[in-house]
């Protein structure tokens, strides 16, 4: 990211989108419109001041929803460029409140509420479409209960997980505890504010409210008395639930038992018929990361073939069984109930033992396809280029760059579901072929 | 003299820059101090603090301060060199300062970051990194950048599908190509194979590709031809090829290794015999000939691969045992075709599709264990079938071996020509597994195809194709241009060990015999000091990384 950032030959236009092509290879005109981020690009530095300060929380999608961010923010620390943009959403300025502390706070002086979008007209010989993929959303499947069962989740949540920079700095904790601690937090908060409150009332009675409570009489209370009781009542609704948690919480960890599901929404005639490819050795490497975290985690990755298919992903899914509590079982998991503790019980065919068994884990982790973007049929449509059965772009074996335009090319998911050395192998491919187009075009028009 | 010559014969003149970066440092310790205390420093005649050192108005101040204060050393204390450095050298270069006068002290990650709400440690760290940073400045001294010439001709060693278009792609950026087969044909491996998982003719296929190769003018091909000798360095190599017609000795600027894989032959494999147990090379040639006669096909994947002498997965045998399963489904609808596996690897969309097809035509897919193979004996395969917990027996007339594709017995011999690593299996080494696929560690010479690993037709065309830019980012360049911090080996001092020569990852030192030397190829030198740090006689330095640069910054400390 760095490297493209510092190129020289590379124009780097990040939150812009293309909103229209015109021409042929060699000389194609490109509309490219420039989102308005409200921050000066040329004068922000990417100190984070700003965020530091913002007082409007957003949930961060970076991690997947698990931590906040602020509503002025870069999507993620060291992305390339460290130009930090105001989410219009939730920005006070932005819904007509009273605000602007991150224009005070910035010193270099970037913030820019008039900012306007701009439109670009580029003159360019040839075009590559690198557009990747979504996640597919597992909420489709009503068997695997996502969005009912807390303690399952998603590859990429579990890969924010493990993140030492992520919501839970590398430790596992099952979510349904995370909410637990959230809660606590949050009566902790009210305890302690309320509890200030008694400590005034008790040094000036000398007394302790639990004291008094006990021989607290309705009756022949004065107005004092009765708002000190009523105080500590107030407090006793706080406390009491907060000592539960904390009991409930004591007993709790980090998950230690993993269930991993392969082609969730893969290699299923219901959502995308096609093999995600890359899942597989995702989910063996989440599994040995947390195995290097936790030397007690032991996993499980059930699927229907383990697809280890690259140079040395053979000889790492074998290491993974051997040295990381991996075990591979060959099954389609058939639905995730809710077992006791908000523990995921899964149910499925053991396809070695002949029987259908139930089995519990503390954290479930769905493998999800890999799923043309929402935008493919749009970007299809202002270049002029065709999509395939999968809805990815369409490319021909005989030039598996090319789209059926002429100058425009594809690579990574874009092109179809792989993994990175693959992406990368590809990418090299479609500038080769760009810069062949460039080279090849009769005269490139330049305004 | 210009001040880039002068600067290391005069009395240092440092410039200390001290970096708030908005509040991300000077939030987390006291810039004024270090800043005032780096006025104290030795050789340090100027110091400013700048709210942004990487803004515009800060790399004034430092061009300023250059002209102003005659500074000769520049010190800026700020955040990563990893993504400062760069832009804070060239800037001292364009106010006329040697860029390798310029050095760098991270009080951002070092010191705001890792001690944060720590201020007065925090501080203190900074004040002592800044002191490190100068002492060492002092005793910089300017360098050159490197130059080479870069000679406009690729040399490509195979002519299979990711050799030829390897050498159609360069050609089509109008480079000069050398395209070197050993064999009498063009088309490697793929001459062997019938149809390609595409439904295309694999011959014409290739044959298509090789009409188009010898009507390129910028290719020249030579056929039944060995590359004999390489040496030299990216953008010059040397190199002798045998041919039929003697050996040609030619010059070019980049490597490109696409010289394949073979298919294993299953000998002593399930009773492998090449008549009712074939290989799957010989089924294509069968199906190929039209000669297949058997009613009953039974094919066994992994014959040979995913064991302990073998542990990889070639990748592309589950794809060709079901394109040719299908196949014999097509042009013979009666024939049974049942498929024994472990996993099948039928990645992706087309893959997957064709596993979905294979399945609608009949072909019966079964999973057997690893632990307890197929046994193959007399037109019977048995083998235990968990799903039933049965011991099932087929009855067969032919038994396909889908076995991996391995190294070729050249390999070896390759890369220690062109001195680039193999990986445990005997494939060609890249630099990166993820992010440097195409490329060797060593600059200039570049792999593709299945020579690194099994890859489909698409996929070695793919890289063949990806290795081209590559090249081209390299040879699109007038000139080769590199950093100056290198290694140099004192020769007066060197007594040949070679403890350096294996330390160094990049196959840029060498020996000299006449001299009884050590050497170091500059254009290879990535400036790592291993063998710096290794030599015991410390005849090997790394410029800007000098012993005594070193240990004036430790001194400070």
């Amino acid at each position: 990211m760095l490297d493209v950032g510092r190129h020289p030959n590379i124009e780097l236009m990040a939150y812009s989108e293309l909103d229209a092509l015109e021409g042929e290879a060699g000389a194609f005109k490109a509309t490219v419109r420039k989102k308005v981020r409200y921050v000066d690009e040329a004068k922000c530095t990417g100190c984070g001041a700003c965020a530091e300060a913002c007082p409007t929380p957003v949930p961060d999608r970076y991690n997947e929803g698990h931590a906040e961010r602020k509503a002025i923010y870069s999507w993620f620390a060291q992305g390339i460029p460290s130009t930090h943009a105001i989410d219009t959403e939730y920005c006070r300025v932005m819904n007509g409140k009273k605000c602007g502390i991150c224009q005070k706070k910035c010193e270099a002086g970037a913030i820019d509420f008039e900012q306007k979008e701009e439109i670009l007209s580029l003159d360019v010989g040839a075009v590559i479409v690198a557009t990747g993929y979504d996640v597919f959303d597992p909420s489709k499947m009503p068997e695997y209960r996502y969005t009912v069962l807390d303690n399952v989740v998603t590859a990429m949540e579990f890969e924010r997980f493990l993140s030492a920079s992520g919501p839970t700095e590398g430790h596992i904790y099952r979510p349904s505890d995370l909410k637990l601690k959230a809660e606590r937090a949050d009566l902790a908060k009210k305890a302690a504010k309320s509890m200030k409150m008694l400590k005034k009332i008790e040094d000036k009675h000398g007394q302790s409210s639990k004291d008094f409570f006990e021989s607290f009489d309705m009756d022949t209370a004065d107005d004092d008395q009765k708002k000190w009781a009523a105080k500590y009542e107030a407090y006793l609704e706080v406390a009491k639930p907060l000592a539960r948690l904390e009991e409930k919480l004591a007993g709790t960890g980090t998950a230690k038992k993993l269930a991993f599901i392969q082609c969730v929404g893969s290699r299923d005639l219901r959502f995308y018929p096609f093999c995600s490819g890359y899942c597989c050795m995702h989910s063996i490497k989440e599994a040995i990361i947390a195995h290097e975290h936790d030397n007690e985690t032991n996993s499980v990755i059930f699927g229907m073939d383990i697809r280890a298919v690259g140079k040395g992903f053979e000889e790492y899914k074998v290491r993974g069984e051997n040295k990381s509590n991996i075990r591979y079982k060959r099954s389609r998991v058939a639905e995730i109930v809710k077992g006791d503790d908000e523990r995921p019980v899964l149910i499925y065919e053991d396809t070695q033992d002949q029987v259908v068994k139930k089995e519990d884990f503390d954290l479930v982790i769905l493998a999800t396809a890999c799923a043309p973007v929402k935008g493919t049929s749009k970007i299809a449509g202002i270049l002029d280029i065709e999509m395939d059965q999968y809805g990815f772009f369409k490319t021909q074996a005989q030039q598996p760059l090319d789209t059926s335009k002429p100058g425009i090319f594809v690579c990574g998911c874009a092109h179809s579901p792989m993994d990175i050395p693959e992406s990368v192998a590809q990418a090299s491919s479609a500038a080769a072929r760009a810069v062949q187009a460039v080279l090849q075009a009769p005269a490139l028009k330049v305004s | 003299m210009s001040k880039e010559t002068l600067a290391f014969y005069e009395e240092p003149r440092i410039g200390v820059f001290v970096c708030d970066c908005g509040s991300n440092i000077a939030g987390h310790l006291d810039c004024s101090q270090v800043a005032e205390y780096a006025e104290t420093l030795p050789h340090v005649v100027y110091v400013k603090e700048n709210l942004y050192t990487c803004s515009e108005s800060g790399i004034v101040e430092i061009q300023k301060g250059i002209k102003d204060h005659n500074l000769n050393r520049v010190v800026v204390a700020s955040c990563s060199p990893r993504t400062h450095h760069p832009l804070f050298s060239s800037s001292c270069a364009e106010a006329g300062l040697n860029p390798y006068l310029f050095e760098m002290v991270n009080i951002r990650d070092q010191c705001s970051w890792v001690h944060m709400g720590k201020r007065d440690n925090a501080t203190h760290k900074a004040k002592e990194l800044v002191r490190m940073g100068v002492a060492k400045s002092a005793g910089l001294e300017p360098q050159e950048e490197i130059e080479s010439s870069l000679i406009r001709k690729i040399l490509v060693i195979g002519g299979g599908v990711a050799g030829m278009s390897a050498a159609q792609a360069l050609a089509g950026m109008n480079l000069e190509v050398i395209l070197v087969e050993k064999s009498s044909q063009y088309g490697g491996l793929l001459r062997q194979v019938n149809t390609l998982d595409t439904g295309e003719d694999a011959l014409e296929s290739v044959q298509a590709l090789a009409g188009e190769i010898s009507t390129q003018e910028h290719i020249k091909g030579y056929l039944s031809s060995e590359v004999r000798d390489v040496s030299g360095y990216i953008g010059n190599y040397d190199v002798r090829i045998n041919t039929p017609d003697g050996e040609v000795a030619d010059k070019v600027g980049c490597i490109v290794v696409a010289t394949g894989a073979v298919s294993l032959i299953p000998e002593g494999l399930f009773e492998y015999d090449g008549k009712q147990v074939v290989s799957m090379m010989e089924l294509e040639q069968q199906l190929k000939h039209n000669d297949l006669s058997a009613k009953r096909v039974v094919f066994i994947q992994c014959a040979g691969a995913r064991n302990e002498q073998r542990e990889y997965c070639s990748r592309i045998c589950c794809m060709m045992a079901v394109k040719n399963a299908m196949l014999i489904k097509e042009k013979y609808p009666l024939t049974d075709v049942q498929v024994l596996y472990r996993d099948m690897q039928m990645y992706g969309t087309h893959k997957e599709q064709m596993l979905w097809n294979a399945r609608g035509m009949g072909v019966r897919f079964h999973v057997y264990d690893p632990a307890d193979p197929p046994r193959v004996a007399g037109g019977n395969v048995s083998f235990y079938q968990s799903v039933t917990n049965e011991e099932v027996s087929l009855e067969t007339d032919l038994t396909v071996l889908s076995t991996p594709l391995v190294p070729r017995s050249d390999a070896g011999t390759i890369a220690n020509m062109l001195r680039v690593p193999t990986d445990q299996n005997g494939f060609f080494l890249e630099a990166h597994a993820k992010l440097r696929p195409l490329d060797f560690a060593a600059d200039g010479i570049f792999v593709c195809g299945s020579g690194r690993y099994p890859a489909t037709s698409v996929e070695a065309k793919t890289q063949g194709i990806g290795v081209a830019s590559r090249v081209a980012a390299i040879l699109f360049k007038d000139k080769l241009v590199k950093s100056a911090i290198v290694a140099k080996i004192h020769p007066e001092s060197c007594v040949g060990c070679m403890a350096c020569l294996s330390m160094c990852p990049y196959e840029a030192i060498s020996y000299n015999p006449e001299l009884r030397v050590c050497e170091i190829n500059e254009i290879l030198c990535k400036g790592c000091g291993n063998c710096a740090a290794t030599c015991p006689s410390h005849s090997a330095e790394l410029k800007g990384y000098k012993a005594e640069q070193l240990l004036a910054q430790i001194g400070a400390l």
